[in-house]
């Protein structure tokens, strides 16, 4: 399946109609879940309308981690199999997943202001949030700093297997951590069993990013093979 | 096995002929010095807070060594003579990082006790203290292997590698701490014992893999 793939022009005939399809599938989802999520589910009986910061929250803490578990799975192809595509789908994926590690963090911490009394917790779960958005900085600024782009492919592929052993051991390792740290003060979301009103919304969020995810990887692989061969034009310019 | 030692007698004496080996040692101290200084010299504040921070010390002064670690086995055509060598890669990587542990490892581990002392540590805790920075700057090196290999390239890399091998130092950042602060001494040191043989099996073969493509 993926080997239908590894020709770029056969790629670029199929995602030039499904990257558009998939950001349409998004904007339908996201038009019905933000409404239903804000407006027509119901709010928390502790929480009040704060807990509606969760669909825009939760969905990002789990696409950031399924994100960088593709870009694991994207690398991996990329250094066993040399697939061409790989490593533009491992390179597409990362500022997404950034992004979204990103209005996880923030998000969070809004969350946190009002219900938990403080900006910042340095709760299991945040810090190993933290940890993941600095791993996608770092794999970012490695691709950044690498000039020649097919060494800079395979280093970040490296450095991605490598991050993914970090990881769960980083999660594993602050659980313990917080837990040693601080009595089990902290309010946690997953706690008690989510009331199926509030699921609904939730999951159409989290179809929502997902959509979204693909959506701009997409259209990020298009503009990276856009790209090469635009310098591949003008290199067989200059040598004519 | 004879490229192993060939290789670790190498780094040795150039980390140790060139004083390389004991700027680092003069950095963890220095750092730690400061420690105080920002704190304040409160006992009391300094006995809770300040022994973990020995750990802080340690990995700066481990980061600060790893940019040039390979940039001049790249730059002088070393490098080229590894990758002809018969031994493999990862076993050369093996000894640099052994060595490196010998020459920089140990000796923070062993300044470690005074300055986690100096830090209002109590005196009993720091033969734990040396034995959890001895696994620790193992980790710390096995790790650090692979972000100063994905970078040997990279010109002025430093920043970039701090970056790349700092969410690696975490877990031994977390249970060295514990070590120091005296919580869960036992348990701690054994998965600092696992985060070192972790790093150790993976660290020498990831940077090989990394040098093997930028060597040509």
């Amino acid at each position: 399946m993926f080997s239908a793939f590894a020709n770029p022009a056969r790629f670029m005939a199929f995602s030039a109609g499904a990257a558009p399809a998939l950001f349409v599938g998004a904007l339908i989802l996201f038009a019905t879940g933000i409404p239903w999520a804000l407006f027509y589910s119901p709010a928390d009986y502790q929480m009040g309308d704060t807990a509606r910061i969760m669909y825009v929250h939760v969905p990002a803490a789990w696409w950031s981690m399924g994100v960088y578990a593709f870009m694991t799975g994207a690398s991996f192809v990329s250094l066993v199999w040399r697939h061409v595509l790989a490593d533009v789908a491992a390179r597409a994926a990362a500022p997404v997943g950034a992004v979204f590690a990103a209005i996880c963090l923030i998000t969070g911490s809004l969350w946190g202001a009002p219900t938990w009394g403080t900006w910042w917790e340095w709760d299991g779960r945040m810090t190993s949030m933290l940890v993941l958005f600095i791993t996608y900085l770092g794999y970012l600024a490695l691709w950044a700093a690498v000039e020649d782009e097919e060494k800079a492919a395979r280093l970040a592929a490296i450095l991605c297997l490598v991050g993914a052993i970090n990881l769960p051991i980083v999660k594993f390792s602050v659980d313990w951590w917080s837990t040693l740290h601080q009595p089990a003060s902290i309010m946690r979301s997953g706690g008690s069993a989510i009331h199926p009103e509030m699921l609904g919304p939730l999951l159409t969020m989290a179809g929502a990013y997902l959509l979204l995810f693909g959506a701009l990887t997409l259209m990020n692989m298009r503009s990276a093979i856009h790209r090469r061969r635009v310098e591949n034009a003008r290199l067989r310019g200059a040598q004519a | 096995m004879s490229a192993f030692r060939a290789t670790f007698q190498r780094e040795l004496l150039l980390l140790w002929a060139g004083g390389g080996a004991l700027a680092p040692l003069g950095y963890f101290l220095g750092a730690t010095m400061l420690v105080p200084l920002a704190m304040g010299p409160d006992r009391a504040l300094l006995a809770v807070a300040g022994p973990p921070l020995v750990w802080i010390a340690a990995a700066l002064a481990v980061l600060a060594m790893l940019e040039r670690l390979f940039q001049a086995d790249l730059e002088d055509g070393s490098l080229d003579q590894m990758l002809l060598s018969r031994a493999p890669l990862e076993l050369i990587m093996f000894a640099k990082g052994a060595a490196l542990w010998c020459a920089i490892g140990l000796p923070l581990a062993i300044a470690g006790a005074p300055a986690a002392i100096a830090l209002q540590a109590p005196v009993e805790r720091a033969a734990m203290i040396v034995v959890s920075l001895a696994l620790g700057t193992a980790a710390f090196i096995g790790v650090g292997l692979v972000g100063a290999a994905v970078t040997a390239s990279v010109k002025r890399g430093g920043v970039l590698i701090a970056l790349i091998v700092l969410p690696l130092f975490a877990p031994p950042i977390i249970f060295g701490a514990s070590v120091a602060a005296g919580q869960d001494v036992g348990a701690a040191i054994s998965i600092l014992a696992g985060c070192a043989l972790g790093a150790a099996a993976i660290g020498p073969v990831a940077a090989a893999a990394a040098l093997r493509l930028q060597a040509e």
